[in-house]
């Protein structure tokens, strides 16, 4: 029996993209994007060159490889507050293994580090049932404190050439960051959107006993879900760790957050079972336009903060808006 | 019928569309003060949303409506209940964590030097209990009341508000029996004080017991108003349903002694909701469960697919043992099921038709776990076609659809598998004539197949219009088993209640 429940019975699902709010929830961020690309364009000479296209994909890629995994957590109906941890643990990781054993192994363990984490938020979230926000934020304590522990917290450095590699390699004039960037994001993006576990990962998030019933192991769904998200944090942390040839425990502070923050943006919805993970990719994109817009037109970069978490407020309000006015009509 | 007292409420071409679809369309009615005047009708038949339209929950899209002979317009249920009109939904409204009291009073609390006057509102709260002869607990949250009880307290709080008509909406729908009675000798005594009271309910059987007048809704339109004396139990059903019992029902083919059996369960238990039960479900066969809210019905549909663990049992399907640990060990055995509640178990309702209808059979249309378009595409049109899905968009979003075709969505999903067995736990709850009708040609012609099936239903005549079989549960335990030939409503109704004496057939 639910208690103070009060919606008319004749309240029925939202109907998505109809009506125009649905609308302008459905692509508003692909029409702000291009309207901002084409602005910026228009009003800075330096914008529109191969440099500062290249810096900004740059300046993108450890967020956007993060936010591509986290796309599947929060359509899953879950949050992972612990990738900004995870980054650190991975890249500490990365650089012990690398001066222990072997620079090479040195970078799968950042990433194997981060699918191991991954499974183990998954874990506490479907076996000790603890809600996903509460659950990562803590481990995102542990995890941190493990890195700092085992580093004694000092940076650790890497003198083999080899391990620079990842992060610093550049092919066809791109760097390799940006490129699995771009991988990340094609391989989830097809995953959720062609494959039966994709399928599986928006039932879960839009009727998790629906899907039960329709035979879907929510559980495993829902721990492959942070597996991957751990996955992407570990890559970005070994990648960081590659790139300046040190693994710190104090690294990605706050990555989570803006990872989140890109991907609500974009336009997935908090309550799970909608979104996709180009939404991400083009959230992750417009913060990063709108950060390169101030530097470059010379604005106080103070600003930068308050409009981001403008635009945030919006995408949410947005995403509330549609529900509700979808709720009334239908 | 001519009233020489003004009506309290009267509307007059009152209707209602929901996204395009008619709920209510040329209402005329009149509530006389100080009677219980019932709404009846099938599901989806309008008088749930009548009801909200009189408590000005739902706004009417045309038609004008009077109280006390003065239009009025209600925006919100607070303008309804400043004109002394209150609703008691379907779903209980009471801040559970908080006293009988306080909820009685909530945002009314009188006042003493601005703060709430505890002493004052408990002697308030006294007169109403002694005047309404309620014996509610004015001390210890509501949370943790029977469902009658909470009735109890929102009937108050309409009481206190002033309320000279209070609404309820199905009140009795999630209420044991005796809790019933509880009910509907509380309602008689609000009429005794001079409350009208709109009565929405599908059960005649308590209808004929308090109602001065009934109306009959049916699709959306006013079918009749009548002196509750004046019409037999019969000519209500025909009325509600449009023509009679009989003639509602496909042909069900008889099903052979000899057919196999398909599926199999013995001694199923489950804490205190499943005390050992055992059936048997042949191939062609329908077998109807009945049996009061809260027996066991839906306990055990969901035991028998796995939804929750069992304490002790076995369930075997084609003879073979099915270990059951979770819902996709049923699916693979080949057991479906129709879940109670489509909105909250059985539907995806923010996805497509598309997505819903091939959400439990994905491996049967993936390569290497990759969804093939072109297979799912012509899936998806044979799931639309052959249950007759309408709007036929697989893009549409499932929850735009109206009850009947979501209903629709959730049987193509699981019968594409051409599942062994079949469990429908109230398969037409919430949709229209129409697509009742349609489910009942689905069901029989599954049977017809060879398929088995287990009917549960809280609609006496859909069981035992369907069934070859009927199983009654009461308190967790199969009670009686009756066959088509002996099965009648009396009989279900004694066995469900726990009331029958031994009966010789006949």
């Amino acid at each position: 029996m639910k208690l103070l429940q009060t919606v008319p019975s004749t309240a029925i699902g939202r109907s998505g993209g109809e009506g125009r709010l649905g609308r302008i929830r459905d692509y508003g961020i692909v029409v702000t994007f291009v309207v901002l690309f084409v602005a910026l364009s228009l009003s800075s000479s330096a914008f529109l060159t191969s440099t500062n296209l290249l810096n900004i994909l740059d300046q993108s890629a450890m967020v956007g490889i993060i936010a591509c995994g986290g796309t599947l957590v929060i359509i899953a109906g879950g949050f992972d507050l612990s990738v900004g941890a995870i980054f650190a643990f991975a890249s500490v990781a990365a650089a012990g293994v690398a001066n222990h054993v072997d620079p090479i192994v040195g970078l799968l363990a950042g990433i194997l580090a981060g699918v191991l984490l991954g499974v183990v938020n998954g874990m506490i979230i479907t076996r000790l049932r603890v809600n996903t926000f509460i659950a990562t934020l803590a481990s995102s304590y542990v995890f941190r404190g493990i890195a700092t522990l085992l580093t004694g917290g000092f940076l650790v450095a890497v003198t083999s050439d080899a391990f620079t590699v990842a992060g610093t390699y550049e092919l066809f004039s791109m760097k390799f960051t940006i490129w699995i960037f771009a991988a990340a994001a094609v391989a989830l993006g097809f995953v959720l959107a062609r494959t039966a576990f994709g399928r599986y990962v928006y039932a879960v998030g839009g009727n998790p006993e629906a899907a039960r019933l329709s035979g879907i192991h929510v559980n495993r769904i829902r721990v492959a879900t942070f597996a991957i998200s751990g996955m992407c944090a570990g890559i970005a942390g070994m990648l960081a760790a590659s790139q300046d040839a040190t693994g710190s425990a104090a690294g990605g502070v706050g990555l989570e957050l803006s990872a989140i923050a890109a991907i609500v943006i974009g336009g997935t919805s908090i309550y799970g079972g909608e979104g996709a993970v180009w939404r991400s990719v083009l959230g992750v994109l417009l913060i990063a336009l709108i950060n390169n817009g101030f530097n470059l037109l010379g604005i106080n970069p103070f600003y930068q903060s308050v409009v981001q978490g403008a635009i945030i407020i919006v995408a949410v309000a947005l995403d509330q808006w549609a529900r509700k006015a979808a709720r009334s009509t239908a | 019928m001519a009233h020489v007292e003004t009506p309290l409420v009267s509307v007059r071409g009152l209707g209602k569309r929901f996204s395009g679809v008619t709920a209510l369309t040329g209402i005329d009615l009149d509530i006389t003060p100080g009677t219980v005047h019932a709404l009846v009708g099938e599901n989806g038949a309008g008088k749930s949303t009548l009801g909200k339209v009189i408590a000005g929950v739902v706004r009417p899209d045309d038609g004008e409506m009077r109280v006390d002979g003065v239009p009025v317009t209600f925006r919100s249920p607070a303008d309804a209940l400043a004109a002394g009109i209150a609703a008691i939904q379907q779903e209980i409204a009471l801040v559970p964590a908080r006293t009988a009291v306080e909820n009685v009073f909530l945002g009314r609390e009188p006042r003493r030097r601005g703060l709430p006057d505890a002493r004052a509102m408990r002697r308030r709260f006294d007169e109403l209990r002694e005047s309404l002869r309620f014996n509610v607990s004015p001390i210890g949250s509501v949370g943790v009341l029977r469902t009658g009880e909470q009735q109890k307290v929102e009937i108050m709080r309409a009481v206190a508000r002033d309320a000279r008509l209070v609404v309820m909406d199905e009140p009795t729908a999630a209420l044991g029996v005796d809790e019933v009675e509880h009910l509907l000798a509380a309602i008689k005594r609000l009429r005794e004080r001079g409350t009208t009271i709109v009565f929405v309910s599908h059960r005649l059987e308590e209808v004929k017991e308090i109602a001065d007048a009934i109306t009959v809704l049916r699709n959306g339109e006013l079918v009749t108003t009548r002196p509750a004396a004046e019409i037999s139990a019969p000519q209500l059903v025909e009325a509600m349903l449009g023509r009679s019992l009989q003639s509602a029902f496909p042909t069900i083919a008889p099903c052979s002694p000899d057919a196999p059996v398909v599926l199999s369960a013995r001694g199923v238990r489950r804490s205190d909701v499943l005390r050992d039960v055992s059936l048997e479900i042949r191939a062609g066969e329908i077998v109807g469960l009945a049996g009061l809210v809260g027996s066991g019905r839906s306990e055990l549909a969901r035991a028998l697919f796995g939804a929750d663990q069992l304490d002790a049992g076995t369930v075997e399907v084609d003879g073979e043992p099915v270990v059951m640990r979770s819902p996709k060990d049923a699916i693979d055995a080949g057991i479906a099921l129709i879940p109670e509640s489509r909105k909250d178990e059985g539907l995806f309702v923010d996805a497509t038709v598309a997505r819903n209808v091939t959400m439990a059979h994905l491996h049967t249309i993936t390569r290497r776990g990759v969804v093939q378009p072109h297979r799912e595409r012509a899936e998806v049109a044979r799931a639309i076609d052959e249950f007759d899905i309408r709007p036929g968009d697989p893009r549409q979003i499932v929850g735009t659809l109206s009850g009947g075709n979501q209903q629709k969505v959730l049987f193509s999903k699981w019968l594409l598998r051409h599942p062994k067995v079949l469990i429908a736990d109230e398969p037409t709850r919430g949709v229209d004539i129409g697509a009742k009708l349609a489910i009942y040609e689905i069901i029989a012609g599954l049977a017809g197949e060879g398929m088995g099936v287990l009917v549960i239903s809280s609609e006496l005549e859909e069981v035992l219009g369907l069934a070859h079989r009927v199983l009654v549960m009461r308190q967790g335990r199969i009670a009686r088993e009756l066959s088509r030939e002996d099965a009648n409503p009396e009989r279900v109704m004694h066995a469900a209640f726990g009331t029958e004496t031994a009966q010789v057939a006949a």
